[in-house]
């Protein structure tokens, strides 16, 4: 298959107005491509895996960017950079679990363009699929990466579906955890989903990771107040500390209180198509000391019912020593 | 809000007509305009090194595409044009940015240093070009303006960054040569932190 190093011919809007976003997505559906920082779009384009006939850059409309004081917490605009999240005051001295994770995404140059809304709305990052191979996310009938011969390291452990791609985003687990809502737009409505159910797996919906139908506009995501300054936990396990995605990641939150955990959310990334909460955990700590004991004794519960790919079996110990460290933490 | 992105401006201007224009070589040249409307919007003005530069731009294409084939600019290198290597990196109102990742049409009314706008106008090189001479920085030398881009980015958000600092900021750029630390000895040197 040659390398592309340049995009095919398309149209480009550049709207600045939200209005003007919408009706040209209404318009163009599934013949337009929303781009916000362009870092998951560009290599689809360049290597002709995709095709769409116009980009539609949301990268001038002002009004999807920044952090905003709202009633019950905070709302960020979808268009803001990984690298302002990451550094953004109140985000750091209120909700420093999303800090951590978007501080931790590709690079720097990467997090000064690419945005929020992209990082949880980007596609899963299989190899296969990307290289624009006729699997089952494509339309397809069979998955390559899950064969005998497949390479499936970094592939999914839980609700498999005959794809088996793993969430790429770091900053999507933090917001699971935050228990943030997102705000999605379309011409005539607006709907506001929980982060969790923004998600789809591919038994679901196999051809989209969430649920933003063609027409519609990721504009912000809300964190509620309920989690501000909890006990928190980030890690993000990868190959390499710059660039690459997670091979298992946690973001966890904590309400402690005399030492005995009052509440958590504890979810793990790439580990299936959707940030994975280990609600079994969740339940079995609730009341207990928060230390190495009490971690040491649910850590495989974290893994029930995985299972395992040819080459991907690692993530298992990975995803518990993870979920140890966070409660032991 | 850029006062240039009026809600006029949108309905004259955004729809950009590419979709006649494309064949394999036309990429490389000018290429017709479709119509006058449409042909006027793809000629933009972008500020370069603090010049003004007119250039006819297609909807997709890529900034470092532009610098490199439209504007002669081919200090800027693109390695994997994936950013993945950093070798394209330039500052775009001073943020540094992988050249390859980002739309020329994304820059407009922004102000784009590549690495020929980095050495002052009688020709002296920057302060970190010559801390990268001192600490013999550069191997092969292809990742080298895309290093000297980051490193100029950080010093002029944070003139004396820690170690730890001027690692994380150069970490977007790979160096095969495996050159690391002496490309950050280059920073903290050019920071003036190494005698």
């Amino acid at each position: 298959m040659p390398s592309h190093d340049v995009m095919p011919n398309m149209e480009l809007y550049q709207p600045v107005q939200v209005e003007d976003a919408l009706a040209i997505a209404d318009r163009l559906a599934d013949r337009g491509w929303l781009v916000g920082g362009g870092q998951d779009t560009y290599g689809w384009l360049k290597d002709r895996a995709k095709s769409v006939d116009a980009m539609i850059d949301l990268s001038a409309i002002e009004e999807l960017r920044g952090v905003r004081d709202i009633d019950d917490g905070i709302e960020i605009g979808a268009l803001t950079t990984l690298t302002e999240v990451a550094n953004n005051d109140i985000i750091k001295s209120r909700y420093s679990l999303l800090s951590s994770a978007a501080g931790r995404v590709a690079s720097p140059q990467i997090r000064n363009i690419g945005t929020l809304g992209g990082n949880v709305s980007q596609d899963v990052r299989c190899w296969y699929y990307r290289r624009g191979l006729s699997c089952y996310r494509a339309g397809g009938n069979l998955c390559y990466a899950d064969t005998p011969q497949g390479m499936n390291r970094e592939h999914a452990l839980f609700e498999t579906s005959r794809c088996v791609a793993a969430s790429p985003s770091d900053t999507a687990p933090a917001l699971v955890a935050l228990d943030a809502s997102m705000v999605i737009r379309s011409l005539d409505s607006e709907r506001i989903v929980a982060a969790e159910d923004y998600f789809v797996g591919p038994a679901n919906d196999i051809e989209s990771t969430t649920v933003l139908r063609p027409g519609e506009i990721l504009t912000a995501v809300r964190i509620p107040s309920t989690w501000a300054n909890a006990t928190f936990y980030f890690e993000k396990v990868a190959d390499r500390n710059v660039w690459d995605f997670p091979l298992v990641n946690i973001a966890a939150a904590f309400k402690v209180s005399g030492g005995n955990i009052e509440d958590s959310r504890i979810v793990c990334g790439s580990v299936q198509c959707t940030p994975r909460r280990v609600t079994n955990v969740e339940n079995a700590i609730r009341g207990r000391a928060k230390n190495a004991e009490t971690a040491e004794s649910v850590a495989s519960m974290a893994t029930e019912g995985a299972r395992e790919l040819a080459h991907n079996g690692f993530k298992i110990p990975l995803m518990q020593n993870l979920v140890k460290k966070a409660i032991s933490a | 809000m850029n006062p240039q992105l009026t809600r006029r401006r949108f309905i004259k201007g955004v729809i950009f007509s590419g979709a006649a224009v494309t064949t394999g070589t036309g990429i490389y040249v000018a290429a017709a305009a479709q119509s006058g409307q449409s042909g006027a919007e793809r000629l933009i003005t972008l500020n370069i090194n603090g010049r003004n530069r007119p250039v006819d731009v297609l909807p997709s294409e890529t900034l470092a595409h532009t610098l490199r084939y439209k504007l002669d600019l081919t200090g800027t290198k693109i390695g994997c044009n994936r950013g993945e290597c950093g070798a394209c990196t330039v500052l775009i109102d001073g943020v540094a940015n992988y050249a390859c990742s980002v739309l020329t049409h994304n820059v407009k009314g922004k102000a784009v240093m590549s690495i020929e706008g980095v050495k002052a106008a009688d020709g002296t090189l920057h302060a970190v070009q010559q801390a990268f001479i001192a600490e013999n920085a550069p191997q092969c030398g292809f990742c080298t303006p895309g290093q000297v881009m980051s490193a100029v980015a950080l010093l002029n958000r944070n003139p004396r960054p820690s170690k730890q600092e001027a690692r994380e900021a150069m970490s977007g750029n790979l160096c095969r040569c495996g050159a690391y630390e002496h490309y950050l000895n280059g920073v903290l040197r050019a920071s003036g932190q190494l005698a």
